[in-house]
């Protein structure tokens, strides 16, 4: 009689069990996503996810703008900006020194007859009034900033910078892979056949 | 003439635009300059070098900026990044 009791007892359990999981999981994932929800936080007060592409619109705009319009051709194909080195000598193609400017990455300076890395000028423009809750430019602005900087008053620029040697924030073969990239850009554009570098 | 500001998350926006031939709007220009570069704010104007490329010219003084330049572009000041960035 226990035995059957039991056994009963027992079957009643995990009928009861099988009935309810499918709920009780349920609740489990509702609380699981509520204690992420709270462990993220509130979502900022006026969050607009379109805000840093406008942004990055608006300085592209301003950019093409402001350099010559083969330079933004060369940053809009190819993700930088070369600048020839116009210290002691006139700036422009056949200067002795160039360098290449990324977006919040560090200016690389090299010897555009050889391809020779020089160094890298690691330099930013914080807004520390941070108006949208970042004190980073867009991308777009930044590039134009330090072409500004540079071509108005290069030697303050580079004694602003942190200077380290080429490989300390930017692989010297990705410089060079662009190097060989702004080499094959140049030629195509030369030979007016359409671009096939367009950067990702 | 416009004054331009950098922004982060923004882009430029306009901080005053006026003819610096009457005296009215002149002064609101010089007002906003003076505002800018009081914040620490670097002022660029950009134009045609000598060499007939376009290059740009960092001002300290609205008196240098000269008087057909079309835009003041003001951007944060350069600091040394962090060489421990990445």
């Amino acid at each position: 009689m226990a035995l059957a009791l039991g056994t009963a007892a027992v079957v009643l359990v995990v009928l009861v069990w099988e009935l309810m999981r499918p709920e009780m999981m349920r609740a489990l994932s509702r609380a699981r996503a509520l204690w992420a929800a709270h462990a993220r936080g509130p979502e900022p007060e006026g969050y607009d996810p379109g805000r840093e592409r406008r942004a990055e619109q608006r300085a592209r705009a301003l950019l093409a703008s402001c350099v010559e319009p083969e330079d933004w051709e060369m940053y809009r194909d190819l993700g930088l900006l070369r600048v020839w080195g116009g210290l002691g000598e006139d700036r422009g193609p056949g200067a002795g020194y160039a360098y290449l400017i990324y977006p919040h990455k560090p200016i690389v300076a090299y010897v555009p007859s050889t391809g020779e890395l020089l160094n890298e000028y690691c330099v930013a423009f914080p807004d520390h009034t941070r108006p949208f809750g970042s004190a980073r430019l867009p991308d777009s602005d930044d590039v134009l900033a330090k072409w500004m900087a540079l071509t108005a008053d290069e030697r303050r620029l580079i004694g602003e910078a942190n200077m380290h040697l080429p490989g300390r924030q930017i692989d010297p073969d990705r410089v060079r892979r662009d190097l060989t990239r702004i080499e094959r850009w140049e030629r195509q554009r030369a030979g007016g056949a359409p671009g096939s570098v367009r950067a990702a | 003439m416009k004054l331009l500001r950098m922004k982060p998350g923004h882009g430029e926006i306009v901080l005053a635009e006026g003819d610096v031939e009457i005296p009215e709007q002149e002064r609101e220009l010089i007002e906003a300059f003076r505002r800018e570069l009081d914040a620490g704010m670097w002022a660029a104007v950009p134009l045609q070098g000598s060499s007939g490329r376009r290059q740009a010219e960092l001002v300290k003084s609205f008196d240098d900026v000269p008087r057909d330049a079309e835009r003041v572009i003001f951007f944060p000041r350069a600091a040394g990044g962090d060489a421990s960035a990445r």
